[in-house]
């Protein structure tokens, strides 16, 4: 879907001036609210908290000192000059892998948990992917005293095994998902499943700008702390702004945190990076601002992956966190307006990015973030002598059985040959 | 001779049933399932046997359902059961014995298309259309392609739904009004939850429309519960389960519906 140029720049004023998304959580022609009628009264009570809590006084100062007391932020802006002079730019690393947790979900997870908290909730329940969402929201129902149950695919269960041990260790119970595609969608509709047999009781903590209204806009604004942070440590750093902002891009948390508050400078490029997998096949990517079409997927609508009858399609990707058909509804609109130019990264080039993090660096990036550092040195070698900002969502170390396979498996290969 | 638009004639079915055998019986059975070649025999015995049919259309996120339609959906895709293919099977099945609404998860009737969407369902003799994705501040644009040609958008309603929103919803409805009686998803519980006929009476009291009640209903006993608070009562998971046993789903509904032992 393309949108032409004046009502594109009509559009991005309106999300500057945030007044995107409209009451009816809409960002332009996206967006919405296609839920359950279960759901609606639990919805519209959670957009009410939305409007009472989240720019309240109270609310914000105790979020800002939990989110420095326990989460550790802010989060530091690391100078990476080896890879900057590999990439023959200047490189800087905002670094969400140094949160509590290990990722940018914390900070969407502990302010709906506190939000959950002043709703009376009696539980909570998540979905997750690669497991950072879970383990996020495990920790911060541990520290508030809420029960918690997150749902997770099988597939996913098994490659982030260690982030599935440390959810139970926070007193979280983990629930695989053994239908559907097994990873992050199945996660979804069952955590949706599990909420809709309790909409009074319990709250549904969603991790990504994904879902039906308001979670869109309730998990960007508590993610755009990342680009206020950057942007003013990155002027601090070097006197200006980055010619261009990097992100890894699944359902768009960490890319719309990131992005936010860059969106009003017109200098700044922004570029999201999504898992271009095995190829370009369907079913062989989770590209979907790159390959998707319009479409109603968990509540929201937005691009998806699907056939012509509609049928969600199976995605592929290295990395648990971007393995996802749809994507934030936000992102649709800033892909249609042309504020941010969306890529993709393939498995191949993530390893190599994270390779080559950890070499150059001594940083273990995440297989998400990895994606966005791929994105980030190509993009520099199109444009050489730029300033980049590059978001490292997260650490890597839940992804060493992924690592070990495939080391395992390229020496196996070596030995062979 | 003016023509009776479908979704009141799919009212006056209901009401005509509730009148004569005490409810309605509204089967459910996904579209194609256990096996596409039999879906046009299937759905002519169950025709005979309830007095609406409600035809699934499968879809690969379905969200408020359980286990047995989640496994019926994928197995329909799967075995290549589309929208497309749900029209020109009901256009070889010809006149049914009862009317027939689809259940529709929003994304297949989107990329359908609406407007083509109406057109198809009217050549089909489509009544009406369920889509539990879609609710009512989102669905002006494809109740507004289906009044055009008399089709009905049915509404649903929960235990959760405050009254003032659904007074809104009975009135905006067509055909009938879909009261979800279980929390949880389609197939759920096996017994009917405590308060469910004051919760019926409620509804009833709010509509115009005949209130059909679904979502867990499954035994003769339910079916007999739920008459004098429900003008239809709508089985899905288990006709499914019935006919992916190989049974007779004419002796299953035929048994649900006796009134005496």
């Amino acid at each position: 879907m393309q949108i032409d140029k004046q009502a594109s720049e009509k559009l991005l004023g309106q999300l500057i001036r945030g007044e995107l998304p409209d009451a009816r959580g809409r960002f332009g022609p996206f967006g919405g609210c296609y839920a359950p009628e279960m759901l609606m009264p639990a919805l519209e009570r959670i957009g009410a908290g939305v409007r009472r809590w989240l720019h309240d006084p109270d609310f914000t100062a105790e979020l800002g000192r939990e989110l420095r007391d326990w989460v550790g932020r802010p989060t530091p802006l690391t100078p990476a000059p080896r890879l900057g002079r590999e990439w023959g730019a200047t490189v800087y690393l905002k670094r969400e892998d140094l949160t509590h947790t290990g990722a940018h979900k914390i900070n969407n997870a502990l302010g709906q948990a506190l939000l959950a908290r002043r709703l009376g909730a009696r539980r909570v329940v998540a979905e997750t992917g690669a497991g950072q969402h879970g383990v996020a929201t495990a920790a911060a129902c541990a520290r508030f005293g809420l029960p918690c149950v997150v749902y997770m695919g099988a597939i996913d269960v098994r490659r982030q095994a260690p982030n599935v041990e440390r959810m139970r260790q926070f007193g979280t119970r983990v629930v695989p998902v053994e239908s559907g595609d097994q990873t992050l969608r199945a996660a979804i509709d069952e955590a949706f499943r599990d909420w809709v047999a309790d909409p009074e009781g319990s709250y549904y903590l969603l991790g990504s700008v994904v879902g039906p209204h308001p979670y869109p806009y309730l998990v960007r604004e508590l993610q755009a702390v990342i680009g206020r942070e950057a942007r003013a440590q990155f002027i601090k750093a070097t006197g200006g702004l980055p010619d261009v902002a990097v992100a890894c891009v699944g359902g768009g948390s960490n890319a719309i945190g990131l992005f936010h508050p860059f969106l009003g400078d017109a200098g700044v490029t922004l570029l999201g990076v999504e898992a271009g997998g095995r190829g370009p096949g369907l079913g062989d990517h989770s590209a979907t601002l790159g390959r998707g079409t319009p479409g109603v997927l968990h509540g929201t609508y937005s691009l998806l992956l699907q056939n012509a009858d509609g049928q969600v399609q199976e995605t592929h990707s290295i990395s648990a966190g971007l393995d996802y058909s749809g994507v934030g509804p936000e992102h649709a609109l800033l892909k249609a307006i042309g504020r941010v130019e969306y890529v993709s990264a393939t498995d191949g080039e993530a390893l190599a990015a994270l390779r080559e993090c950890c070499a150059q660096e001594g940083i273990l990036p995440a297989l998400e973030s990895a994606h966005a550092l791929a994105g980030a040195r190509r993009w520099a070698q199109e444009h050489p002598g730029r300033r980049i900002l590059v978001g490292v969502s997260g650490r890597g170390d839940k992804d060493m059985p992924t690592l070990s396979q495939v080391f395992a498996d390229a020496t196996g290969a070596a030995n062979r040959h | 001779m003016p023509q009776i638009p479908p979704h009141e004639r799919l009212a006056a079915t209901i009401r005509n049933a509730e009148r004569n055998e005490g409810v309605a019986l509204i089967p459910y059975l996904t579209a194609g399932y256990p096996q596409p070649a039999r879906f046009v025999s299937n759905l002519r015995a169950i025709a005979e046997a309830g007095d609406v049919v409600e035809i699934g259309v499968p879809f690969s996120d379905p969200m408020a359902d359980g286990v047995t339609i989640q496994r019926a959906s994928h197995a329909a895709i799967a075995a290549g059961v589309t929208l497309r293919w749900i029209f020109a099977e009901l256009g070889r099945a010809g006149e049914l014995a009862a009317p027939v609404v689809l259940m529709s998860y929003l994304n297949p009737l989107l990329q359908f298309g609406f407007d083509k969407l109406a057109a198809a369902a009217a050549q089909a003799r489509v009544s009406g259309f369920i889509v539990p994705d879609l609710p009512l501040e989102e669905s002006a644009e494809l109740d507004q392609q289906l009044d055009a040609r008399g089709i009905a958008l049915v509404h649903l309603v929960t235990p959760a739904t405050p009254e003032a929103r659904m007074r809104t919803l009975c009135a905006a409805s067509r055909g009938f009004v879909y009261a979800v009686i279980a929390k949880g998803t389609t197939g759920g519980a096996s017994a009917l939850p405590e308060d469910v006929t004051g919760y019926l009476d409620r509804v009833r009291a709010l509509s115009r429309l005949p209130v059909c009640a679904g979502f867990g209903v499954r035994t003769a006993e339910q079916v007999r519960a739920l008459s004098g608070h429900a003008d239809g009562v709508i089985v899905g998971s288990a006709l499914v389960e019935e006919l992916e046993a190989g049974h007779n789903p004419g002796a299953f509904l035929g048994a649900l519906r006796s009134r005496r032992h």
